[in-house]
């Protein structure tokens, strides 16, 4: 996991208070603070607002920091987000200081609702954690992207490292990453690939492409020539 | 018995799990006089709630070819040592040959395990494919299931018949076993030189050998000699019926559960995987969830009564692999840190620490990791 946190060149970790006790020695946490990351601590395993509320609130006592990644899930077999769960769970965390990065669906109606309420980013999923199918709806993803004023990141679903270059070539301004590393043969070799994915996307973006065409457009003009008939 | 009232011995090994104890009886059989010290009583720890199964192939995953390959080598020793231990206690240790069957309920499921099984493949393992049908011919109470992997080899034994049967055995080769806590650590010139224990009393060795599980970080030892060991918790369950109409005939592997066939009417449904440190509460999540996997993939456990649930802790390091052999300070032996794989492990750890004491040339963990 060490060489893996290492190859991604990632900045943050986001651990499950949950599933992880982070005072306890030699735990995951020890690992991320001797790296010198921040873990971002997250309330997976949590299906109501007032779950997640009180998961947050233990995760502030437990990581000494007021961001918290909020997940509330609507079911365990599909693993989605609760919409209206979520908004309350977000509305009551911004109102007790806490910086809120919820995992949300790619709803972009929802996506708004959620930077109204005071959301620092959004995070919406490209497909169902730990499928891998990759981004479903980039069309939902581009208009999120269009119309947040926050950072979008995106949140699950990510199978390979394509996946990610497209995340970052919608306009994300991150994506997190767990299964798709985590579970690969050689989860080091991965972590490095993701690393080069998310910069040859984020550059792509920024590099301006090209419009897609029906037709064929020779890439060497000929205006110009000398004609030679 | 000379060693009995001395307090004199040529190894002093500080914990009495399976580990612990298979090192202190073969090093026993070889003519050490052996003290064993354990805080609580034989198999305590994580020994008791271990559900025994030796099935190195289905611990098979990617980027641990060393581990596998000790896994492998162990499991071999693995018939001679249950017989010979059989012999010198006089009793059974549920030594069974089993083999295993790895199921997957749906279609993901049998995308992950058609992975495993190719990986299984490219290391030579022994396994074979198993359609729906060819699952039910081997385990007819399987639920609806879409696919298997049937690995014919893996066994199992039970943990708590193995600790009394090591401890009788060790004790049969002139081994002296005490209940006390390790409180310190004696040095003689920066080297080991054996333990002191709660009753004040001191204990003089050649050799420690640490076998002290998820404890063997212990505040007793000094700094440099604490090997990097966290627990990992896991909560296991013991369902029971009748031993004339077991649930399943061999060891059935789930994506999420794994169940072990006892020859009483017991059977072992294990083991969730939890980093909590030190806690070894029994949750109703941890029950709910290997209930609900045993259910899926063997409908007739609803019929069985629930008889234990227990949770142990692991002791683990960052690679997963055991910590065999010398450790940072002269004198000193570790044989911790086997994870999920105490029990497989148990001979092949006990073959090379005995070897190791009787030769007087410990090697360093990290090339006994390496051979």
């Amino acid at each position: 996991m060490e060489a893996a946190l290492h190859a991604s060149g990632t900045e943050i970790v986001t651990v499950a208070l949950r599933r992880v006790d982070p005072a306890a020695q030699g735990s995951m946490v020890e690992l991320i603070e001797r790296l010198g990351l921040f873990a971002l601590p997250n309330t997976a395993g949590c299906y109501t607002a007032r779950d997640a509320v009180r998961a947050a609130r233990l995760a502030r006592e437990a990581f000494e920091t007021d961001w918290v990644k909020l997940e509330v899930i609507g079911d365990d077999r599909t693993l989605l987000p609760d919409a209206v769960e979520l908004l309350a769970a977000t509305e009551t965390l911004v109102d007790d200081g806490f910086t809120v990065l919820p995992y949300t669906n790619d709803d972009p109606v929802l996506a708004r609702r959620l930077e109204d309420a005071g959301c620092a980013a959004v995070m919406p999923l490209g497909s169902p954690i730990g499928s891998g199918a990759g981004i479903r709806n980039p069309y939902n993803l581009r208009i999120i992207v269009e119309a947040a004023t926050v950072p979008v990141i995106l949140d699950a679903g990510i199978g390979t490292a394509s996946d990610a270059a497209l995340a970052m070539e919608l306009g994300c301004d991150g994506v997190l990453l767990a299964s798709s590393v985590s579970r690969a043969a050689d989860p080091a070799r991965m972590a490095a690939a993701m690393r080069g994915a998310v910069e040859a996307g984020y550059e792509a973006r920024r590099a301006g492409r090209i419009p897609r065409r029906l037709h064929a457009a020779a890439s060497t003009p000929d205006e110009g020539l000398p004609d030679l008939g | 018995m000379a060693a009995g009232h001395s307090d004199h011995y040529d190894v002093i090994v500080v914990g009495a799990g399976v580990v612990g104890l298979s090192c202190a009886w073969r090093t026993a059989e070889r003519g050490l006089r052996v003290l064993v010290i354990e805080r609580a009583r034989p198999g305590a720890g994580a020994s008791n709630v271990a559900a025994g199964m030796l099935a190195p192939v289905g611990e098979a995953t990617w980027g641990e070819d060393r581990l596998l390959d000790l896994a492998l080598e162990s499991h071999r020793l693995w018939p001679r040592f249950a017989e010979e231990l059989a012999a010198a206690a006089g009793g059974e240790i549920g030594y069974l040959d089993l083999g295993a069957l790895h199921v997957a309920l749906d279609r993901d499921e049998a995308a992950e395990l058609r992975r495993r099984f190719e990986l299984m493949r490219s290391l030579d393992l022994e396994a074979d494919w198993a359609r729906p049908r060819a699952c039910r011919e081997l385990e007819p109470g399987l639920g609806s299931v879409t696919a298997g992997v049937h690995a014919p080899h893996e066994t199992a034994v039970d943990p708590r018949s193995l600790i009394v049967a090591l401890a009788a055995a060790f004790e049969a080769a002139g081994g002296r076993l005490e209940v006390a806590e390790v409180t310190a650590a004696v040095l003689d010139r920066e080297r080991f030189a054996g333990v002191r224990t709660q009753d004040g009393r001191e204990h003089r060795a050649r050799a420690t050998v640490l076998a002290a599980g998820s404890w063997s970080a212990a505040e007793w030892l000094p700094a440099e000699a604490r090997p990097s060991i966290r627990p990992v918790k896991g909560q296991i369950l013991t369902l029971r019926g009748p031993a004339s109409e077991p649930v399943c005939e061999r060891i059935v592997v789930g994506e999420r559960v794994y169940l072990v066939p006892r020859e009483d009417g017991r059977l072992i449904v294990g083991a969730t995987i939890e980093e909590q440190g030190f806690d070894t509460r029994i949750t109703a999540g941890g029950v709910h969830e290997l209930l609900r996997e045993a259910y899926r993939a063997l409908p007739d456990v609803a019929e069985l009564e629930l008889v234990e649930a227990n949770a142990g802790l692991r002791p683990t390091t960052p690679d997963n692999l055991p910590l065999i052999g010398a450790g940072e300070v002269a004198g000193l032996l570790l044989a911790t840190g086997h994870y999920r794989n105490g029990i497989l492990l148990a001979p092949v750890t006990a073959e090379r620490i005995a070897e190791m004491l009787e030769s007087g040339h410990p090697e360093p963990v990290a090339e006994v990791a390496a051979r």
